[in-house]
This record gives C-alpha cells, structure tokens and sequence, in this order.
C-alpha cells in the first residue's frame, strides 16, 4: 500500500511538471514578456538590461527551474493588466470558485446518487424512467443555456432569487470571503450551484443507476436475500456500497471538472471567481495569470486524484491487502 | 412415499408449476411437480441440463426471478403454506427456516465486508442476539465448519479465502440461523475437484448433526450414490422417477433413470457428460405431447405419444412410465415412424 502511495506521488509530481512545462511555454514564448512590461518608446539597451536582470537569457532549463520554484511558493509575477501580484489576485478571487464548486458538488452528489439508487432499484416505476428521461436533457443542455434559463425563470420572471453576483460575503480569518453567513449569499449561491452541478448531477444518477443495475444481479445480493436480509440492509448495505467505487472515480474527476467548468457559471452569473479571472486575462493576453490558472487548476486535479486513491483502500478491503489487485485470486 | 414419513413431511410440494411468460407464449418449466421431504433427509435431485431443477429450488426459496414466477401448485413447510407469502413474511422464512447454497459459492459472498460482519448481520437478522453474543456464535459456526483460527480469520475478508474456504463459510452462513432445510443448488460444481468430496462431507455431516433436511441439486450421481436418502430424477421440468436412492441407483425403473445410471462408469461423473442415451432433452418450447421422453425411449408404445404419464408406484420407487401402469405403453409404433 505504501508503495502504491508512493508511486502515485510521484506520478502526480511528473503531472504537475508537465503542467508546469505548459505554462513556462506560454509564459515564457506566447509574446515577449518585456513589450508587456515597458512603454513602446523603451530604448534597446534598457529593454537588454531589463531581459538580463529578469534571467531570460539564461538556457531555457534553468529558466524553467527557476519559474517551477517560483510556482511552488506562488509567485508567478505581476499581472499585464493590472499590475498586481497574480498570486495574490488568484487567491483573492479562489474562495468563490471553491465556494461554489462545493455547493454544486453536495447537489450532485446529494440529489444525484439517491435519484440514481432509486432507479436502479426500481426501473421499471414510471418516476424512474421519467427521471432517465429528465436526464437527458441534464446531459445534453449546455450549461449556459441551463444558466441562463434558470435566470430567467427565478431571476427574472418570478425575482426569487439574484441573477449575478456573490450577494453579501463575509470575511473568515480576514481573507476568505465567505457566502455561507449571509442569507442573501446564500441565495446567490443557489442558481449558480445548480447549473453548475446539474451535469454532474444527470452524470452521477445513470452511473449510480447502471451500477447499481449490475450490482443487484450479482450472486452475492441473490445469497443476501436468501440468507433473509431485510431490503433495506441489502439495498444501503450490501448494493450501494458495491456501486462506491465508481461512484467515487467519477465524483472525485467530476470535482476538478466542476472548478475548471465554474468557468462558464462563472461568466453567466458574474460570478467573481478565477474562472472569471481567467476569461479576463484571456480577453487580455494576461500570459501570467493564464499560466498561474492553469497551474492552479492542474493541481487541483492531481490532489482530487491522490484523494480518490486513498479513498478506494477505505472502501476495497481487497486493495489494502499488502499487493493490491495482484492478490485478489486469493492464496 | 417410502423413507422416513411416519410423521409430518418438513417440506411438501404439490403439483409446483413455474411459467415465464414470454412474448412468444408461456413458456411452462416446471410442469405438475410433487415431492416431500422428511425432517433430516437429504433429497438428491438430478437431470440434465435445463430440467427445472434450479427453478424448483428457487421456487421453495420464494426467490424466482421475475418474470418467472409459481403459476400453481403450494409449498408447505413444516404445514404452513408458503409459496403465496406476501414478500417480508417469506424474507423472515428465508435463513431463519430455509437456508440455501447456490451455484457459485466463491461469488456468493460480498467483497467488501468482512466474513465475520456477513455472519452476524445474518445471525441478527433472525436471532435476538447482541452484537457480541452473535461474534461468538459466529465464531463457533467457523470453527464447525472447519476454518482454522476461527477467532482471527473471523475478521477477514472473501478474498483472503481460498474457494474451499470460502464455500465452508457460505455453508456457515446458510446454516447460523439454524435452518431446517437447505436448498444446495449444484453447491461443488464451482470447486475445483479435489475438495468437492470434502465439502460435500461437511455438509452431510453439519446437516445430521443440526437435524438438518437437504435438498440436494448435482450433476454428480457419484455424489448422490453417497450423500442422498432419496432421490428425484427431473426430466424435461417434471419429475421422472422418485425413491430410495439405492433403488433408483440399482433398480431404476423410468427407461430415462435406467439410461442414467446405466452410465456411470465410476463415481464423480456428470450426468450432462453422459452419452449413453441418444438425442437431447427437448426445450420447453418443443416438449412434444404424451410422455415428454418419448423421443428418447426405446420402449415406448402408442399410447407414449398422447397420453402424459404421471408418478405411479413402480417397484420401490415411483415413475412417470407407462411401462408400469396395468394398461401398458400402447401398440407398438412401426418402424417408419421411428426417427432414426
Ligand atoms: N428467465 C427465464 N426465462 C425463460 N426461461 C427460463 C428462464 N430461466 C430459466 N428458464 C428455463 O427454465 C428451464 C429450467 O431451468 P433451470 O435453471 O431450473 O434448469 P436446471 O435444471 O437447474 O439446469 P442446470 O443443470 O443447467 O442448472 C430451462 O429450460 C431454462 O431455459
Ligand atoms: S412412458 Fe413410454 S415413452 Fe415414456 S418413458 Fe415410459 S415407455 Fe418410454
Ligand atoms: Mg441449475
């Protein structure tokens, strides 16, 4: 098991290199860094000095030990746009995104894995194959259109709920803006997380439902109902745990899909956010902060990746068993 | 009926029909079956391939999968009719009354809990136990069924069993609650063959001690020879001949049962290996009319072919034969009717 650990470490950091590699490249070669950093009536000699003093004439390699150290302690320079930190301007605007990324992940995982046992335990009920069909759509309406239908119904239309923006934010420990305290953060959150999670929400009923399809006709649930398990212990015990496996790949890839695609909800709702951010700098060819986003973003991946590992030796006792899969036939 | 049935059978089935409807028709598996089983007996059950034997076992269980389901007939257990239960009244019959082992005993247990957790969540299940007076009485199970270290492997998991192993728990599991009947459905035919002998010993031997009735489904006469009182032949979803196993081994009287055991070499032979009699049981869809065997028989009469037999006394043993009612099989059938 350790060495397992271990050896997904390492895969994670060779990820994180490649990541890195992406983003010096863009950093380093999309533009040159100096035309975005000095007037266009800069003499030659001073923007010589400048390249210099910044290292970017050293050998490429060095360069990109010396951006991948900067990286781990979060520096990735100042901002073409505004001239701010990028790091500090990433962290600023990252607890709305995560913020949002959670509450759309508790409803997809909340109402999707429940909707899903339900019709896989019973698909044939008419309200099981009208939630497949419901599905669908789900999967099918991209997501801005679920947007900016949802902002028109309870934004515009029936003015329940507010159509941009975070509402009222609290600060936690001075620099976590939060949107949990407040009631009218809290219904900012609201359209948003549902759009946000409504893909992976469709996503998560049919897996669940499939699996679970598959689950209930396995030999172990026959003997559990003859050994005269009641229904409940059968179908929460021995079935949904069977599906868990699966349903943690998906969510734990879903999770670091959700905060890349907050991208989209981001821009629909206003939300102020990294993806917004990122949109932004793209408007702006704000190299910087594009290279710190998608840095960000790629160890978002590699640590929901690390996590979802560890989760299967919690749930597979035939993993944890010293050899992992190679012992399964038994000895 | 001839062994043991001075009192009440534990198990009784009457004229057990299983349908499946199908978008062709329905389709009838198991036709008109009766049969008793006497408190601590073991039933063998035989028959090729596709004979209902399973279904027949599955029916008792209440466990038919849908859209099979029991189209007539009852099953009483212990005089209490149980094949029209409502759902929750049959679960609690279910470990607690009738215990089962099916086919696949190394996919019968789930992965990912413990043996020790399967054993107690079943115990609890039926018995008012506490969570560590269950342990122990799973513990004392394992030791029964011969694993050693009962006390520590309690805690383990499916796959750190070997199939042997594994299938002890199973039978474990299916006897905690202390059933009176087991239904063992082909409960070796997954095991490799060396440890077949040996877990079908231990099922015999728990069963007497606990007074336990088996209802024995195999392939393997050798099996049945050693293990069984009695015996059914299933043909076709009817039974072909019943009685005393040493009867039916020695002095068949169905011409399918005489084929049969005609053709065991030695012990530990399947019966679906056995060429001895020509062609293949019919599917369900093509049983033709009178005696369902009649293709098959080298015996058989005008009479084979319109009229169905049903069990009538033969010797020791009861057969659905024409060979034995007073009126015989018939006129004889000339030679160009007979498919070669
Ligand atoms: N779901 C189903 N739909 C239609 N027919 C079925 C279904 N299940 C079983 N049957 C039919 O019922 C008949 C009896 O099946 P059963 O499983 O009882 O046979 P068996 O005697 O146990 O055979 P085996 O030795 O192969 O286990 C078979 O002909 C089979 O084709
Ligand atoms: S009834 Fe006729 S066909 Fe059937 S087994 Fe007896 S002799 Fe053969
Ligand atoms: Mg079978």
């Amino acid at each position: 098991m350790l060495a397992f650990i271990l050896r997904r470490l390492l895969q994670s950091i060779a990820v994180l290199l490649t990541v890195g590699l992406v983003s010096f490249s863009l950093f380093r070669y999309v533009g040159d860094p100096i035309n975005s950093m000095v007037g266009q009536d800069t003499p030659a000699s001073e923007r010589e000095a400048l390249r210099e003093r910044l290292g970017l004439n050293d050998a490429a390699p060095i360069q990109f030990l010396r951006f991948i150290g900067n990286a781990a302690q979060g520096k990735f320079g100042l901002s073409y746009r505004t001239s701010e930190p990028v790091g500090r301007m990433i962290l600023e605007r990252l607890p709305a995104t995560l913020e949002l990324s959670f509450c759309a992940a508790v409803f997809a995982l909340f109402v999707g894995v429940p909707m899903g046992v339900y019709t896989g335990l019973y698909p044939k009920h008419w309200s099981s194959r009208l939630m497949q069909a419901v599905s669908l759509i789900g999967i099918s309406l991209p997501t801005f259109v679920i947007g900016i239908l949802l902002i028109l119904v309870f934004a515009v239309w029936l003015h329940w709920l507010p159509s941009f923006g975070r509402g009222e934010t609290v600060m936690l420990f001075g620099w976590w803006p939060t949107n949990f305290l407040t009631i009218k953060g809290l219904q900012a959150l609201i359209l948003p997380s549902i759009t946000l999670g409504l893909f992976q929400l469709t996503l998560l009923m049919r897996l669940v439902r499939s699996e679970m399809l598959e689950v209930m006709r396995t030999d172990y649930i026959k003997f559990a109902r003859a050994r005269g398990l009641t229904n409940r212990a059968i179908n929460f015990g021995h079935a949904l745990k069977n599906t868990l496996v699966p349903v943690i790949t998906v969510t734990g890839l879903q999770l670091g899909a959700l905060i890349a695609f907050a991208i989209v909800t981001e821009t629909v709702f206003a939300w102020p956010g990294v993806g917004q951010l990122f949109i932004q700098s793209v408007q702006f060819s704000d190299i910087p902060v594009m290279a710190a986003y998608l840095m960000l973003i790629g160890l978002l991946f590699v640590l929901i990746n690390l996590t979802v590992d560890l989760l299967y030796f919690v749930v597979d006792p035939r993993l944890r068993s010293q050899g992992g899969a190679a012992r399964v036939a038994g000895h | 009926m001839a062994a043991a049935s001075n009192n009440q059978p534990l198990l009784e089935v009457r004229n057990l029909r299983v349908e499946f409807p199908t978008r062709r028709g329905t389709l009838l598996a198991v036709d008109d079956v009766s049969f008793d089983i006497a408190p601590g007996e073991v039933l063998g059950v035989v028959g090729e391939s596709g004979a209902g034997k399973s279904l027949t076992g599955n029916a008792i269980i209440g466990l038919l999968e849908p859209p099979g389901r029991v189209a007539g007939g009852e099953i009483r257990l212990e005089g209490r009719r149980i094949d029209n239960l409502p759902y929750e009244e049959m679960r609690k019959i279910r470990g607690a009354r009738i215990g089962a082992i099916f086919q696949d005993p190394l996919t019968s247990l789930n992965p990912l809990y413990s043996v020790g957790r399967q054993l107690i969540e079943t115990i609890q299940t039926h018995m008012p136990l506490s969570a560590s007076q269950a342990k122990a009485r799973a513990i004392e199970l394992l030791k029964e069924v011969g694993i050693p270290g009962a006390e520590m492997r309690i805690d383990h998991y499916p796959h750190q069993f070997s199939g042997g192993m594994r299938q002890r728990v199973v039978i474990a599991l299916a006897l905690c609650a202390g059933p009176r009947l087991i239904v063992a459905d082909e409960p070796t035919t997954a095991l490799d063959v060396s440890i077949q002998a040996q877990i079908i010993a231990l099922l015999k031997r728990l069963c007497r001690e606990h007074g336990t009735a088996v209802m024995l489904v195999t392939h393997d006469m050798g099996v049945i020879a050693e293990t069984a009182d009695r015996v059914a032949v299933m043909y076709a979803g009817r039974v072909a001949e019943i009685g005393p196993v040493r009867e039916v081994v020695k002095h068949a009287k169905h011409p399918y049962t005489k084929g049969l055991m005609g053709s065991i070499p030695s012990l530990g032979v399947r019966t679906d290996r056995l060429t001895q009699i020509d062609g293949a049981m019919p599917r369900l869809t093509e049983i033709p009319p009178g005696c369902a065997f009649n293709p098959r028989c080298t015996f058989k009469g005008q009479r084979c072919l319109v009229e169905r037999p049903n069990l009538m006394p033969a010797g020791a043993t009861r057969a659905a034969c024409w060979l034995h009612d007073s009126g015989g099989v018939g006129a004889p059938i000339l030679k160009e009717t007979v498919d070669a």
